[in-house]
């Protein structure tokens, strides 16, 4: 028997080797040259379209087939461009005119929508393309315009600018970076990056410039690594960033390959398949190539786990055992060795390999006393799990996929025994089941509703949301409130939506309420319901859900402060509507408005029977008024301090022409002494002498003793004031004796009198 | 930088460090040069998180306040505000989106949520035609922030005023899931207790969203033993009485914000040596206090009047320290003396600093009308004539003392009496307006709504009862070294500590009564661990706490919990939460009502 090593081949650091998963079971009368193929990731079905007849009046059918070739169904189809599938196996059909027809695993219709807001031209070709996002969908138009959906189930359509083409593109494709998604193509030599605003070319580093035009390229499921390949058989290997430069092969092939793969498997260098019509080519890194069309390449491995491979098979035989096991334990690499084999079999598709590999594991194990048994024992779980979804009756090389065929119990178990945790493994199934379930027509919502309520329970994870959107989907919206009326879901917050599409708003708000989040639900339901309700309806929907309420009415004290009144009104809330009006009064400038305001919270203070509330707003009413009173008693108040401001600010600009112009505009209700006082202070005694004679007769001398002492004391002599010529008397100093001596005869006469 | 959160019982640089590192991630979805524009608000909380250098290495160039009109010029690729989800908020961001030159700026715009985003306030943006110029719009989950090594705080003003006043259970969700990231960081407590009916709803909704995550929930050994969630308006009287802690002095006079605190600066003029301080600093001096500072950590939770004894003691062990230079002989031995001089040199530094605000400190506390509203205080939580009209109030009123002062005596005095007769509660708000103002008819609106002010009702006083059965009168309470937590009021044990001491032991049940009496449902709740994670306590292990006030806590009571994690045979430590730390004073102005326009 041959080393089991041999058929791996060596391509730099990594061993690939080429396995047939399934020996197709499909009989298809004209293989597989014309048709359109789509096969969805992780091993997903295969979806086929027959070529086009020439006659145009039969339309073309589309086929899906599991991966192993099983039919799964048949269906007729329009004029499709593109086929692909989504995430989570829907089936994409893009038409010519830019319609993406929706199916499910089935084959039945789902939805539809339109890649162009507005038809302009056909399709030319499409892409689908998975990314965190979801799934999206390029095309490009006969006029050769990009327009791109990142996600078809938020659907946003987006134009990409206009490119400098010479004719078609010879090849593009679609890349996700820093977020954004973006296309590369090519035309001619020339190569493009278009994002939302703009083209720019670009050039892949290293690229040999005997290279030529870019015929082909391929992006990596992750889109990290980018192939691009030439008309001269140039292949360019490197960062889609386009940043820097892998490997450069040439191929010697001139012809554009069939497909091109770019991929990097788990913890390995990024390579290459390509396919021609007879020839599969693996290049790595390391510009190595594998050639698949006939084994060149057989070389013995001589790496510890196939070493330890070998020593279990000769001690099931012979005895070179030990002389294998010796080698691997000089090079201490027992503990690698098991490693290894477990890891292989994990890789490995021939059940017979497999089990030769963990034996061999298991061998090494007993060699080793440290080694810990997780490993293998995950290991041995997952094989038999596999193998058995592999079976070629099943027809899945993987096992999360099984749900979306309907295979619920056997999903079941299989998380089971995986002990994959219940929210991962289980629940998912559920819910699956449930979704499922719903929309059987011919069971009674009743008996529906019973039997996901006993199957599913309080799952943790399983979102009665989702299951009743299904079945709302479906037309059976009674089944949906049943189910939402279990109170079984927790995300309180994820019902609503789905309750207000429904129209059960009550229910909505309650659950809104229920959930806490008061911005994202209560607020949410309550606009929502705003607009959808008459007032009357809307107001007492809210009187049963104090909480929602509240939060409405501090919306409105924001925002709309009428409808608050309303809302204290519908209440006979007379308490905080006198304090509504209260707060109200503060606002309104005029005295008549503000009085008007506080005496309505009087009457409302009045009919909240707040006794004290009433008295104290009536005090404070009369207190406005005197207020009011004295105000136009006196003149002061307001406009009185306008006068101020505009006096000094005259007078410190200096514009005395403008201040003399504005005292005579009206009569000062400050007086004119001001003006006096305000001129000295900017130090001009002329402009201040103009309003001496305007003051009252009282503050005469008062404004001549801010200009000078001979005037105050004619003044202070002419109104034979005692205090007033003391008063001048008191600023006199010793230089001033003429004036003494006036002011001392004129107050000894005063006194005489 | 942050080592201090690390040092407790629960290594709380670990939320700190998550908190951080989502704040890096979305700066760098935004690539190139970038602006903050920052809701001013939440300029403190963020400090707690972050400084400027983080930000900086993540090419933020230039930071502003958000206000109305024209963006300051800056030449970076993107600007990015940092907003609270407020309405009125977002009518400033569309003005200064739509006064940008449009044909000119290639800027990108972003806006970050914290804590969450806001379809209310999108649909703002959305009205005034903006929201298209938002590449990202993102939501920054900032609920509890580490404060101190055992102190968590949302910074959540408002909290108390919507809770109560308002019936907005906001504040209730953000708790709910801030404890849910606690929980997923340190672990499914165990065990929950609560009290008051905010307690409740948050109970509620906690275990509503673990049901949500179930089946994912994380494998963590469980670092808390046990949650205890208290209503503020559980315990109203505690923060009404002026905490008598060096810290909560330091707050109640000064104000701490933030974990910062300003104070006026002469004291703090820096004295150099032959040159004579001329011109006296005129910026107040900011100060951050908190345990990375080994005096402060110290003296912080003392009673004031202990402070002063303990800060003389730490001044003889520097200066000796410092004397120390003389006897190093050697080479080897004058090493050593250089190689602790940093240390020294800020020890020093630091009790210079609390020298100086304790010097400040206890020019108040030593001022007639300090003591006489310490009395009268004093006297309201003995039961001292609280029935009727207070002469001391009158007093304050007639000389128009600061109103906030008033209105926290009146409280008080409300409290301890379980309402005012309707003749004396009458008497006080007449002297209020007439004195204060009308406009205050709001503010003392609210105190009623919010049970600070309240007629009596025919039932009985039941006050004495609370006070004699949980004890929150201690007539010899040791204030230098304390045996009961009753030294941080001089006397007055704070019942929310002694709620959370009896929980401890002997539990509830021997209180049975007196919670009854106290508004809102109690309540124990248990969280299902998965199998393996049930702790095995070693012998004399301690029990973890965490209590979580909601609508704030003061700094006096929170030295009472450190006081009792400290009691040798208490068995408990505990770990602090609380939607915003709070004294009297900002407790009460958060719960009044200012008019757009002041009358006058």
């Amino acid at each position: 028997m041959a080393f089991i090593t041999a058929s791996w081949n060596p391509l730099g650091e990594a061993f690939y080797s080429k396995t047939e998963l399934y020996e197709m079971s499909w009989t298809l009368r004209d293989g597989l040259r014309d048709s359109l193929v789509a096969a969805a990731p992780y091993g997903g079905p295969i979806l086929l379209r027959e070529p086009h007849r020439r006659s145009p009046s039969s339309r073309p059918r589309l086929e899906i087939y599991s991966a192993s070739g099983v039919a799964i169904a048949s269906f007729p189809s329009g004029p499709v461009v593109h086929l692909g599938w989504t995430v989570c196996d829907e089936l994409l059909c893009i038409q010519e005119d830019g319609t993406v027809l929706i199916y499910d695993l089935f084959g039945s219709f789902k939805r539809h929508f339109s890649m162009q807001e507005v038809v302009q031209s056909q399709v030319l070709e499409a892409k689908v393309f998975h990314s965190p996002y979801g799934t999206g969908i390029a095309i490009v138009t006969g006029s050769f315009r990009f327009t791109l959906a990142t996600n078809i189930d938020d659907l946003k359509l987006r134009r990409l600018p206009e490119v400098p083409l010479q004719g078609k593109p010879s090849c593009w494709v679609v890349l996700t970076q820093d977020r954004q998604t973006k296309v590369l193509l090519s035309n001619g030599p020339e190569l493009f990056i278009l994002d939302n605003t703009s083209c720019t070319a670009v050039c892949p580093p290293g690229l040999s410039p005997q290279a030529g035009s870019i015929v082909h390229m391929s992006m990596s499921f992750t889109y990290k690594y980018l192939a691009l390949f030439t008309d001269t058989g140039h292949l360019w290997m490197g960062f889609s960033n386009l940043q820097e430069k892998l490997s450069e092969v040439h191929t010697k092939k001139t012809t554009i390959p069939k497909q091109m793969v770019c991929r990097r498997p788990k913890s390995q260098q990024p390579s290459v398949a390509l396919m021609w019509d007879r020839l599969l080519l693996v290049v790595g890194v390391c510009n190595d190539t594998i050639q698949y069309c006939q084994d060149i390449f057989k070389i013995a491995s001589m790496a510890p786990g196939a070493l330890l491979l070998e020593a279990h098979r000769e001690y099931e035989s012979s005895q070179k055992a030990d002389e294998y096991l010796r080698e691997i334990k000089e090079q201490s690499m027992l503990g690698e060795a098991v490693r290894q084999c477990v890891e292989a079999a994990g890789h490995e598709y021939d059940t017979n390999t497999q089990k030769s590999l963990m034996r061999a594991a298991s061998f090494g194990k007993c060699f080793l006393t440290d080694f810990s048994p997780d490993h293998f024992v995950t290991t041995c779980r997952e094989l038999r799990v596999l193998n058995a979804v592999r079976d070629s009756a099943v027809g899945l090389p993987l096992t999360h996929t099984l749900v979306y065929r309907q295979f619920y119990p056997l999903a079941i178990e299989i998380c089971r025994y995986l002990k994959i945790p219940d929210y991962q493994g289980v629940s998912r199934v559920l819910k699956h089941w449930a979704s499922c379930k719903v929309q059987q027509k011919d069971l009674a919502d009743e008996a529906i509703a019973r039997a996901v309520c006993v199957k599913v329970g309080d799952s943790p994870g399983v979102s009665y949301s989702d299951i009743a959107a299904k079945a709302y989907e479906c037309g059976r919206t009674e089944l949906a409130i049943k189910l939402q009326l279990l109170d079984f879901e927790a995300r309180s917050g994820e019902q609503v939506p789905l309750l207000l599409k429904m129209k059960r708003s009550q229910l909505a708000l309650s659950k809104a309420v229920e959930s806490g989040d008061t911005d994202l639900s209560v607020y949410t339901v309550v606009t929502y319901l705003k607009n959808e309700m008459n007032r009357g309806d809307f107001f007492m929907t809210l009187r049963n859900q104090p909480v929602a309420l509240s939060l409405y009415r501090q919306f409105c004290k924001l925002q709309e402060q009428e409808t608050l009144k309303d809302l204290y009104n519908q209440d006979d809330d007379h308490q905080e509507l006198a304090n509504y009006y209260v707060t109200a009064s503060y606002r309104e400038k005029r005295l008549e408005g503000r009085l008007a305001l506080l005496q309505s919270a009087v009457d409302e203070y009045n009919k909240a029977k707040n006794e004290f509330a009433v008295k104290a707003t009536e005090d404070e009413m009369r207190l406005l008024r005197f207020q009011r009173k004295l105000d136009d008693e006196k003149g002061a108040g307001l406009l009185g301090l306008y006068w101020w401001l505009k006096l000094k600010s005259l007078a410190e600009k200096e514009e005395w022409e403008e201040l003399e112009k504005f005292s005579k505009s009206k009569k000062s209700p400050i007086g004119y002494l001001a003006f006096v006082e305000v001129c000295i202070k900017c130090n001009n005694k002329y402009e201040a002498k103009k309003y001496v004679s305007k003051v009252t007769p009282e503050q005469k001398v008062k404004a001549h003793l801010a200009i000078d002492l001979e005037g105050a004391a004619d003044a202070a002599i002419e109104r034979r004031n005692d205090s007033e010529m003391g008063a001048v008397l008191f600023r006199c100093s010793a230089s001033d004796r003429l004036l003494i001596d006036r002011l001392n005869r004129a107050r000894a006469t005063a006194t005489k009198k | 930088m942050a080592a201090h959160l690390s040092y407790g019982r629960v290594n709380l640089n670990i939320l700190r460090e998550a908190a951080r590192k989502e704040l890096r991630e979305f700066l760098d979805k935004c690539a190139g040069s970038k602006a903050i524009v920052w809701d001013e608000y939440l300029t403190g909380p963020f400090g707690l998180i972050a400084q400027y250098s983080l930000l900086k290495e993540h090419e933020v160039e230039k930071m502003f306040t958000l206000k109305s009109g024209r963006l300051p010029p800056a030449d970076v690729k993107n600007i990015i505000f940092f907003v609270r989800p407020r309405l009125e908020l977002m009518d400033i961001i569309a003005d200064n989106i739509t006064s940008e030159d449009r044909h000119h700026s290639s800027r990108d715009f972003h806006i970050l949520f914290v804590p969450r985003r806001s379809m209310l306030c999108e649909q703002r943006l959305k009205e005034q035609g903006v929201l298209g110029s938002f590449i990202n719009i993102d939501e920054y989950i900032l609920d509890l922030i580490p404060y101190d090594g055992d102190l968590l705080s949302m910074e959540y003003e408002s909290a108390f005023r919507e809770c109560y006043l308002e019936n907005d259970q906001t504040s209730l969700y953000h708790t709910a899931k801030g404890l849910m990231t606690l929980q997923a960081l340190y672990g499914t407590i165990p065990q929950i207790y609560g009290k008051g009916d905010c307690a409740r709803l948050v109970a509620n909704m906690m275990l509503r969203m673990k049901r949500e995550f179930a089946g994912s929930q994380n494998q963590i050994l469980p670092v808390f033993d046990s949650l205890l969630l208290l209503d503020r308006n559980v315990d109203l009287l505690t923060p009404l009485a002026t905490q008598l802690t060096y810290e909560g002095l330091i707050d109640e006079i000064y104000g701490i914000n933030n974990g910062y605190v300003k104070l006026p600066p002469e004291k703090f003029a820096q004295k150099k040596q032959g040159e004579a301080s001329k011109d006296l600093p005129t910026e107040p001096k900011k100060l951050q206090l908190n345990s990375a500072e080994e005096l402060y950590a110290e003296i912080r939770d003392k009673n004031f009047n202990a402070v002063g004894a303990a800060l003389s003691k730490k001044a003889k062990i520097i200066s000796a320290a410092f004397e120390e230079r003389h006897n190093a002989k050697t080479v080897g031995e004058i090493k050593q003396f250089v190689s602790q001089l940093p240390h020294m040199q800020a020890a020093r530094s630091s009790l210079a600093n609390h020298t100086s605000i304790a010097e400040l400190i206890k020019d108040i506390t030593t001022s007639e009308a300090f003591f006489d509203n310490l009395t009268v205080e004093q006297e309201f939580m003995t039961g001292v004539d609280t029935d009727k009209v207070n002469t001391y109030i009158e007093d304050c009123i007639a000389q128009k003392d600061p109103l906030i002062k008033i209105l926290r005596l009146v409280s008080m005095q409300s409290v301890c009496n379980n309402g005012l007769k309707h003749k004396v509660l009458d008497y006080y708000k007449r002297e209020i307006l007439q004195t204060y103002g009308y406009e205050h008819m709001l503010t003392l609106n609210n105190l009623e709504k919010a049970g600070l002010l309240k007629p009596q009702t025919s039932s009985r006083n039941n006050y004495p009862t609370i006070r004699k059965t949980l004890k929150l009168w201690m007539e010899d309470a040791n204030e230098q070294n304390p045996n009961d937590i009753s030294y941080v009021y001089s006397g007055y044990a704070p019942l929310s500590i002694r709620l959370t001491q009896i929980l401890a032991r002997p539990g509830w049940r021997s209180i049975e009564e007196v919670l009854k009496m106290l508004p809102g449902p109690h309540f124990e709740e248990r969280q299902q661990l998965p199998s393996g994670l049930h702790k095995k306590r070693q012998q004399g292990e301690n029990r973890t706490t965490l209590v979580f006030f909601l609508g704030g806590v003061t700094y006096a009571e929170i030295a009472a919990l450190r006081f009792l994690s400290q009691v040798e045979d208490s068995g408990m430590e505990y770990v602090i939460a609380t939607t915003k730390l709070i004294n009297g004073t900002t407790w009460i102005k958060s719960l009044m009502d200012r008019p757009e326009c002041q009358a006058q």
